[in-house]
């Protein structure tokens, strides 16, 4: 049972971090149905921001300040400069454009910083929490709280503000919301800020727990598509449960079976959600026009 | 005579085969072979994948694992079984054609990124199951491959396998041409352009996208089996998620649903990160760039663009 339970905590830790990558995924593929591949490089670089100016000596919560900033400007260039300009290209033309922003950005991490691992300290300490047999880091908490905080806020920004509701229905139906007036350029720009400071957020509580290098977003990006697919994607819920689930999955998998087949188990889970439901758990199922 | 030269399947071969023979020329040293080889191989499996991606409009991010299992089952097969290469390569297609037969039917019907997430799913798990199963495959550290053998003849040097490839990438071409201009290529372009229209003049769409995904599966595994004993040494990273993303943006690069375009597009790639190790550590950062830049202002990829330049040219000048 205690057993159990350590692994829940660890899968629950991580499937939150997948959830706000997800969730990134999901709000920039509402606002322009496309599949960011650097959403992963979003989470490295608030990570390594933050590590990095905290080591140099800026006190903790301006350093995470700063690494938001510096991570949604990177989300709105990447908008701006890669994004806009292809707006009428095939999907794959697109993915690729986000896979080399990807690979660009990876390279500008190893030349600002390098390709060292770095560590953050724990927010508020190592002392581990004991839980019904059960160990539990405070770390684990702040991945918690702050997942919940921010997806709390996320709800509040889509349903009950002005911009946040134009967004929403500029996914709905893009060229309906630009005759309302709604600045649909802005709008994604604005989506991918939005979720590049989820990314950012999402790297800065979970580096005192995985250590980051430039690296470490390939992963985690990969995860967060997962997690938006087996949700159905552009379902900002659908990403969260779908996130939390490849978190608990891998961690009873690697617990109860093996770990060398724990980064597998997404990836089999959402292969095995697709053949039977091939628009995710909660996707709609999508009807073509002749 | 322009005509004729613009036709693809007279033209084109012409022009490759031309090119082929007269390439070596300039080839100062084994290490030109070398890269050349590799060109070549990544040239099959691009003419391959171009038939699935650009004639058959569907997406795969995991064909770097047909490519893999071609080349673990040419190694195993020939190490620990004693098959001859060329019996071990044929029998890994068949095997890597009928495992692409079974998972094509359900992941063929997703569309979109839902597709591009199940094929990156099928190459990351391929990719695992290889790092893990230690006592097949060698684990992480690889597995050594002996030399091809065909027809009693070792083929060993650089220059040797310079001619086979480029007889393979000719017969490749060469399939891949007949497959577009048949009665196949014609309803893979009907599904492309109208699924539903389609369907409903009676194309069996689903038919065509399957057999397109085992025809380019099994070139990759081909080529996998040649890589193997080329190589000598085959190590998991070939089927890691990186190398299904270079093999795409390849077909992507040099256009989709143009054959000699894959040729050119893995020409370009093979040949790009030779050229920018001048930028050591803005490499990878120089590479990016290149990817976005030339996929926001060709969006097309690069034949088609040049296609519709030149065309343009010489619509002003008549």
């Amino acid at each position: 049972m205690a057993e159990l339970l350590q692994y829940l905590f660890s899968g629950l830790t991580s499937g939150a971090i997948y959830a706000l990558a997800g969730l990134g995924f999901a709000i920039i593929y509402n606002s322009s149905h496309v599949i960011n591949f650097a959403q992963g490089e979003f989470i490295m670089i608030g990570g390594m921001a933050t590590a990095t100016l905290n080591a140099a000596g800026m006190p903790l919560p301006l350093a995470i300040m700063a690494a938001m900033a510096v991570t949604m400007l990177v989300g709105v260039m990447l908008a701006k400069f890669a994004i806009e300009p292809a707006r009428d290209a095939d999907v794959v033309t697109i993915i690729i454009i986000t896979i080399g922003a990807s690979i660009f950005l990876r390279g500008a991490a190893q030349v600002v910083w390098d390709k060292e691992f770095h560590a953050l300290a724990a927010f508020s300490g190592e002392v581990p929490i004991k839980l019904g047999g059960a160990t539990l880091m405070p770390q684990s908490l702040w991945v918690f709280g702050v997942s919940v905080v921010v997806i709390a806020a996320l709800w509040w920004f889509f349903n009950r503000t002005l911009f946040g509701k134009a967004m929403l229905a500029t996914s709905f139906n893009r060229l309906a919301a630009q005759l309302m007036g709604i600045g649909v350029k802005k709008v994604l720009l604005v989506s991918f800020a939005l979720s590049a400071l989820l990314g950012a957020v999402g790297g800065i509580v979970v580096t005192p727990i995985t250590f980051t290098n430039y690296e470490a977003g390939i992963m985690l990006g990969l995860k967060g598509f997962s997690a938006a697919v087996l949700g159905g994607l552009g379902n900002g819920m659908g990403a969260v449960v779908g996130g939390l689930i490849v978190g608990i999955a891998e961690a009873l998998a690697s617990g109860y079976l093996s770990s060398a087949y724990k980064d597998a188990i997404a990836f089999i889970i959402i292969l095995f959600v697709l053949f039977f439901m091939p628009n995710g758990l909660f996707g709609k199922k999508g009807v073509d026009r002749v | 005579m322009t005509t004729k030269l613009m036709n693809a399947r007279f033209g084109g071969m012409a022009v490759l085969s031309l090119v082929l023979a007269l390439a070596p020329l300039g080839f100062a040293n084994a290490y030109y072979y070398d890269v050349a080889v590799t060109v070549l191989f990544n040239a099959v499996i691009c003419v391959g994948l171009n038939l699935l991606i650009g004639y058959g409009g569907q997406i795969s991010l995991g064909h770097g694992a047909f490519f893999a299992l071609g080349a673990y089952g040419s190694a195993i097969a020939t190490s620990r079984w004693g098959f001859a290469p060329l019996t071990a390569m044929a029998a890994s297609a068949v095997i890597v054609g009928l495992a692409a037969f079974v998972v094509a039917r359900p992941i063929l019907r997703l569309k979109g990124h839902y597709l591009a997430m199940a094929t990156l799913g099928i190459g990351m798990i391929v990719h695992i199951v290889l790092k893990t199963e230690a006592h097949w495959t060698g684990g992480p550290d690889g597995l050594s491959v002996d030399p091809l053998v065909v027809a009693g003849i070792t083929v060993a040097t650089d220059r040797q396998w310079y001619w086979l490839s480029a007889a393979v990438l000719m017969l490749a071409v060469w399939l891949a041409l007949n497959i577009v201009q048949s009665p196949v290529g014609r309803a893979l372009r009907a599904g492309h352009g109208a699924e539903i229209g389609a369907r409903v003049v009676g194309i069996d769409t689903t038919h065509y996208k399957v057999l397109m995904f085992v025809v380019s599966a099994v070139f990759a595994s081909v080529v996998g089996s040649l890589f193997a004993h080329k190589n000598g040494f085959i190590t998991p990273d070939i089927a890691s998620f990186h190398r299904s993303i270079e093999l795409v943006t390849m077909v992507v690069l040099g256009g989709m649903a143009s054959i000699f375009g894959s040729v050119i597009g893995a020409l370009i790639l093979t040949l790009l990160p030779q050229m920018l190790t001048a930028f050591d550590d803005y490499e990878a950062m120089v590479f990016g760039a290149i990817m976005m830049g030339t996929m926001i202002f060709m969006p097309k990829g690069l034949l088609p663009s040049l296609r519709v330049a030149v065309k343009k040219k010489l619509g002003q000048r008549s």
